[in-house]
């Protein structure tokens, strides 16, 4: 099962990458949703596959009576998921509001924090 | 001993108030301070005299052999006396020199905190401790000598002064540290009476790091050029740093290391070449200036040379008369420089061919300059010259008796012939100071010059006459402070008899009448001198003070160079470099150390499980061709339910669901957003780039699928995931493992996720606020007004869709 995971997760990565190498800035937004669920995708797969048996305890008992999914990847992802969609949010207004603020939405023209005919260093004292 | 080392710097936190109530007579109340740390220290005198040493221990770092620990023998008693001694005159001068400046408090703050660092640094035991008030000196002198920050020269100054001192602080601490390492000791006072490191596997790495500390810091050929810079500094700064303290520090380290570092070949070689050639640039470049501080600068420059190349020859007769020189050029640089930043300040100049005649305006400082030159030029019966008599005495001694090797022999005597030229050019110059600007005819200056305030005419009075009294109590002056100093640098203990007048004409006394001779000769014909001399420095034309210029303007272009290639600005261009770093992080250790995974078998899923995949696979190539905003916005969501599918089939339904609600929300959001923006869906990138972008998309992608096959293919550790279910029901009484480990074993974790959801939220309100707030061109003048931050904000910024978004 995990080498099928595995190529999937390579795709999820080779995509996400793709979209954030363009000048697009939604495109980037889109990619970095896709990275997330990349990167969530590889933790599950690195902690083994189980089919279909949650980390319960089942009631009566102290600990499962048969193997389970492995709990800890599952708690890791599902922090990483609650933050991912906070970054998700938090860069999808940075974007909209560049859009407004400088009327486009390509990387290559905001250029407001390092402006391309910047004048060089001081060489006084 | 510690109080008094610290006491400096505590009074400097109070100096700026008392200077607030007092005025500029702040600078008597501030010099009791030195004065009372002056007489703590003549306490001293008589024990230290009679062979004892002192030991101050407080532990600090003591795991590390890192002490506050102080000691007091000769040597360094002899300069805390100097630095307390001289220190408080200083306050006082600066007290009247600096009247109604609007930063006397903090100028009086500096100086003490330099006189604390100075203090520490001449009575550190410990090499660390040392070390420290190396470097602090190195920062204190940095703000005096920028005190006046709004010009550029004085900037200049400040920044190679530390530079050049700070830097040389560096070699130092690597040598002290190698020394700690070749004795086992961190304590200066045991490491000097281990004996001499001459033969030590690390002698020669350690002198040269040793030396290039004392080098930079008492400015020596090729680091001489900060001093005359420093210049720049207030007259009272110049009067102290120059004299007995700052520039003395490197002096002091090499004398404190004599016993240990001296007396070898290599020692005997550097020292001597080095200090000879600092004596005479220092004399040479200091002819033909007409600044009378710049005249003082270089002849200090060179006064440092003779020092080291005196200390050099590790001779016990030399090393004598390097003590007295020390002393006494302390005493009369320090008079000296106080009486030209007298002149500076009742006569408005200081150049030389604009002062004349003001012996009857200002006889008192006429008097303390005379005195101070005639013991710089090492007449009689003055304290410099017994300090020449003995220096010649030893050089000529040595240089009399043949050693067998012709090198040496020609060595001793170029020291002589060096040592003579110096002092006669010392002469020239210290008369130039002294009576060039007093005698003649008056001649016109910017202000009309008058005697200055008491402030400014006691300290070089005093020291001037100290001058004369310790010459003529030679005897006492020998037994009180030249006997243990001379025993300290020399390692062995003497017995000294100093007398004023020699006892019989000798070697010493002809090469004494040589000096005064070819020093006379040379003042008569000054000016000639000083225009010639002036020709041959502007024909050299560059020098390491030029050199420094080009090396800061070369580190600055270097760094704009640099800059502009990892910071070009351009989003792509960084993105390239994080994913092509992330591959080769990825795949070099995989190559290199793991090797690349076995080729796995077709993995045995279910038919569902394959359709979740492709549906997954599906999703992605549907983002990947989506022409239009709501087939991308639909092709995104379609993979992450996929996603969740996945996790609901491999047993995690809490990941599910929590996939499913981000998921719908984060389309619902991004529809929401993009039906309010009208975004180019087009991709533009053109075939050659889209084929770049790709080869290291797939290459990044394929590395995660190697490096997780790898992963997959190796044991996995399942002790904590074992840990976390035996114990969920017994301890934290919950049946759902996962939430668990979240609510219960790292609940931590997740108050830090939370907190992160939150900043997040409140960051995008913020952003969205920003704009809502901006007042639109017809608002009313009372809304405006409380907008003015936004305003304030908004208007920093040249914004192209201002307009557009106000509408």
């Amino acid at each position: 099962m995990e080498p099928a995971l595995a190529v999937t997760v390579g795709c999820f990565f080779a995509l996400s990458i793709y979209l954030m190498l363009s000048d697009s800035t939604i495109r980037i937004v889109l990619g970095i949703a896709i990275l997330g669920n990349a990167v969530n995708l590889l933790i599950f797969t690195a902690g083994r596959l189980t089919r279909e048996v949650p980390p319960i305890v089942p009631s009566g008992y102290s600990a499962p009576f048969e193997a389970t999914a492995n709990p800890l990847p599952q708690a890791l992802i599902l922090t990483a998921i609650v933050i991912s969609f906070s970054l998700f949010a938090f860069i999808l207004v940075l974007v909209y509001r560049a859009y407004q603020e400088l009327g486009t939405d390509s990387s290559q023209e905001m250029r407001l924090a390092e402006p391309v005919d910047e004048p060089g260093a001081p060489r006084g004292y | 001993m510690a109080y008094a080392v610290l006491a400096p710097f505590f009074l400097a936190i109070f100096a700026p108030a008392l200077t607030q109530a007092l005025g500029h007579r702040a600078g008597w109340a501030l010099a009791a301070l030195p004065a009372g740390l002056f007489i703590y220290f003549t306490g001293f005198i008589e024990p230290v005299s009679s062979g004892e040493r002192f030991v101050f221990t407080a532990e600090w770092v003591p795991s590390y052999g890192v002490n506050l620990s102080f000691f007091v023998d000769g040597l360094s008693l002899v300069f805390a006396l100097l630095i307390t001694g001289i220190g408080a005159f200083i306050l006082i001068y600066a007290g009247g020199y600096l009247k109604g400046h609007e930063h006397h408090g903090r100028f009086f703050s500096f100086l003490l905190m330099f006189m604390g660092s100075m203090l520490g640094l001449v009575l550190a035991d410990n090499v660390i401790t040392l070390f420290i008030f190396w470097e602090l000196t190195s920062i204190t002198s940095f703000l005096l000598i920028g005190f006046d920050h709004r010009r550029e020269a004085s900037r200049r100054a400040a920044i190679q002064a530390l530079v050049v001192t700070g830097g040389g602080g560096l070699a130092l601490l690597a040598g002290l540290i190698l020394m700690a390492g070749a004795t086992g000791t961190m304590e200066m006072s045991e490491m000097l009476s281990l004996g001499n490191l001459g033969d030590n596997p690390l002698y020669v790495p350690i002198l040269l790091l040793v030396l290039g500390g004392a080098f930079t810091k008492s400015a020596q050929v090729p680091f001489h050029f900060w001093l005359p810079n420093a210049m720049e500094a207030p007259t009272p700064v110049s009067a102290y740093l120059h004299s007995a303290t700052m520039v003395k520090a490197g002096v002091y380290l090499v004398m404190r290391v004599q016993p240990a570092l001296g007396d070898t070949i290599l020692w005997s070689i550097i020292l001597p070449a080095f200090g000879g050639a600092t004596l005479l640039t220092g004399v040479f470049l200091g002819l033909r200036q007409t600044d009378l501080k710049l005249m003082l600068a270089y002849t200090t420059v060179a006064s440092l040379g003779l020092l080291i190349m005196l200390t050099g020859t590790s001779d016990l007769v030399i090393i004598e008369g390097a003590v007295l020189y020390l002393i006494a050029h302390s005493l009369f640089k320090g008079g000296l420089f106080m009486v030209a930043g007298t002149i500076d300040h009742e006569a408005g100049t200081r150049d030389i061919t604009r002062l004349g005649g003001l012996r009857a305006a200002m006889p008192l400082t006429f008097a303390a300059a005379a005195l101070c030159a005639l013991s710089m030029a090492g007449l009689p019966p003055f304290f410099g010259f017994i300090a020449k008599e003995i220096m010649y005495k030893g050089l000529s001694h040595v240089a009399l008796i043949p050693t067998g090797l012709p090198a040496a022999d020609i060595a001793a005597w170029v020291l002589v012939a060096v040592a003579v030229i110096g002092n006669a050019m010392m002469l020239v110059i210290g008369f130039a100071v002294a009576f060039k600007p007093f005698l003649g005819t008056r001649a016109d200056t910017p202000k009309s010059a008058h005697e200055g305030p008491v402030m400014l005419w006691i300290g070089p009075v005093v020291l001037s006459v100290l001058g004369l009294i310790a010459a003529l109590t030679a005897h006492e002056t020998g037994d009180l402070f030249i006997e243990p100093m001379t025993a300290a640098v020399s390692g062995v203990p003497i017995e000294l008899d100093l007398h004023l007048w020699p006892s019989k004409f000798d070697a010493a006394v002809m090469l004494s009448i040589l000096t005064i001779g070819l020093g006379l000769l040379i003042f008569s014909v000054y000016e000639t001198a000083r225009s010639g001399m002036g020709r041959i420095a502007d024909w050299v034309g560059w020098g390491p003070d030029k050199g420094f210029d080009q090396a800061v303007r070369g580190i600055i272009a270097f760094a704009e160079e640099v800059t502009g290639i990892f910071q070009h600005g351009e989003l792509r261009g960084y993105m390239i470099v994080t994913f092509g770093v992330t591959f080769l992080v990825l795949i070099v250790p995989l190559a290199m150390i793991d090797g690349l995974p076995a080729i796995p078998a077709i993995p045995d899923l279910f038919v569902y499980e394959w359709g979740v995949l492709a549906l997954a696979l599906a999703g992605l190539v549907a983002v990947f061709y989506a022409k239009t905003r709501l087939t991308a916005i639909i092709s995104l969501g379609i993979q992450g339910f996929a996603v969740a599918l996945i996790f609901l089939i491999f047993g995690a339904p809490d990941l599910s669901f929590t996939q499913f609600m981000v998921e719908t929300l984060s389309v619902v959001i991004l529809t929401l957003v993009l039906t309010r923006l009208s975004l180019a869906e087009t991709d533009t990138r053109g075939m050659p780039r889209a084929l770049g972008d790709g080869t290291i998309a797939i290459g990044v992608g394929a590395a995660f699928t190697l490096v997780l096959l790898s992963v997959t293919q190796q044991p996995l550790d399942l002790r904590l995931s074992a840990f976390f279910t035996e114990f969920s029901q017994p301890v934290a009484h919950g049946r759902n493992i996962v939430n668990v480990i979240l609510v219960d074993f790292r609940a931590l974790d997740t108050f830090g996720e939370i907190t992160v959801v939150l900043v997040a939220g409140l960051a995008c309100l913020a952003a969205i606020r920003l704009r809502k707030r901006r007042p639109p061109a017809a608002q009313s003048h009372g809304a405006e007004l409380r907008n003015d931050a936004d305003d304030a904000i908004s208007q920093t910024r040249p914004l192209p869709s201002a307009k557009e978004t106000v509408s």
